[in-house]
């Protein structure tokens, strides 16, 4: 499998598009995978699923913005150049 | 006539051959040249010495330009553009990357080298496994022979690079293309790990103080294996390549557990709740061993259309 920096760019860029897709209302609470509904104790350790809320939540909260760029500049690039 | 720029050592070698006959009348042109102004004469006297095998009549052309402080001015103002420019660079780059930590990293000796790669090929015998710390902050690899640093794995990298562009140009199957695809798989493949270990250790809250360049580290090591099972595969065939890639994947699983063991499954101790810990322990240990294994498969991976 011979990778070019290209190749993990845009995989990278599909997958944070994945994450970023994610509606909390609209999907995430029919899985039972919203924040609300997962509140965890007060001084316990976060387990693996409320970890991977909290990622999934804060991925979405930074990079909302920054991705309309990144995805406006692939989309003008492959465009033009294929 | 262009200008023998800032090649000086470019134009060396054609000094050495120049005619000899010309060199006294440019050594006389400078004596005699206009004001004398310190840096000038430096200059002047060092193109002279490099000078270009045109003879006399170039030299004097070159000299006329020195002389002028036009020529003179413009140069003081590029090379104040370059400083600003590096001046910039720094700082940009300061934003993103702490350069104290990446210093600690690179903060090595000869005696630390030797006695990393021996313990990366042979870890067996080594008994204190724990970083040692001074006054909160960890000691740099020069005086601490479990720290982790940056130097290894840049060189090895640099150096399987250049292996791996040998051993296919010794099979007839070089290309120039070859080796910067070589070198991004390989590179891919680096940061596929650092980011999957960083993610388990951010999932399992794994309160340790592995900092990214660490993992880059303790990622890096692996190439110091690959260079040592190319090199016998290369030297001594197919069998050796195989059992090359045995004794350094069980070296470097080895080293791997024995490192992270004392970072990642350490911090058990000062956790003491009780319904968390029975799950916890296992999954740190999962993480670990998966790191081990993972190494000789992209040993394998990466090194074995090398030696066909």
């Amino acid at each position: 499998m011979a990778f070019t920096l290209y190749a993990l760019i845009q995989a990278v860029i599909l997958g944070v598009n994945a994450v970023a897709v994610l509606h909390e209302e609209r999907f995430l609470s029919k899985i039972g995978w919203s924040v609300d509904q997962n509140i965890g104790g007060f001084g316990e350790e976060p387990g693996i699923k409320m970890q991977l809320i909290n990622l999934v939540r804060s991925v979405r909260t930074v990079m909302r913005v920054p991705l309309i760029a990144v995805n406006a500049v692939c989309i003008v690039l492959l465009l033009l150049f294929g | 006539m262009d200008l023998p720029h800032h090649g000086h050592r470019a134009t060396k070698p054609r000094a050495r051959t120049g005619p000899p006959a010309g060199d006294p009348l440019l050594f006389d042109d400078t004596s005699s040249g206009g004001p004398p102004m310190s840096s000038q004469g430096y200059y002047n006297s060092g193109y002279n010495m490099s000078g270009p095998p045109g003879g006399g009549g170039g030299g004097a052309g070159v000299n006329n330009l020195f002389a002028d402080p036009m020529a003179n001015a413009a140069m003081m103002y590029g090379s104040s553009i370059a400083n600003q420019g590096k001046d910039i660079v720094n700082k940009e780059i300061g934003r993103f990357v702490s350069m104290n930590k990446l210093k600690h990293f690179f903060a090595v000796d000869t005696k630390y080298v030797m006695k990393k790669l021996m313990l990366l090929m042979f870890p067996y015998t080594h008994q204190d496994w724990e970083v040692r710390y001074h006054r909160d902050t960890p000691l740099p690899p020069r005086h601490d022979v479990n720290a982790p640093d940056l130097y290894i794995p840049s060189m090895a990298f640099i150096t399987y690079i250049l292996l791996a562009g040998m051993a296919l140009g010794i099979q007839k199957r070089f290309s120039p293309e070859v080796l910067g695809l070589c070198a991004s798989t390989a590179l891919v493949w680096m940061v596929i790990e650092v980011l999957a270990m960083l993610l388990s250790l951010y999932l399992l809250t794994v309160h340790s103080d592995l900092s990214t360049f660490d993992l880059i580290a303790y990622s890096g090591y692996k190439y110091v294996g690959m260079i040592f099972t190319v090199l016998c595969g290369l030297l001594f065939g197919s069998d050796g390549y195989y059992v090359a890639l045995a004794w350094s994947s069980c070296a470097l699983m080895f080293f791997i557990v024995r490192s992270l063991k004392m970072k990642i499954l350490s911090s058990l101790s000062s956790d003491s709740m009780g319904a968390g810990a029975s799950v916890k322990p296992r999954f740190r240990l999962y993480i670990t061993m998966a790191t081990a294994v993972f190494q000789p498969i992209i040993i394998y991976w990466l090194t074995s259309h090398l030696v066909r």
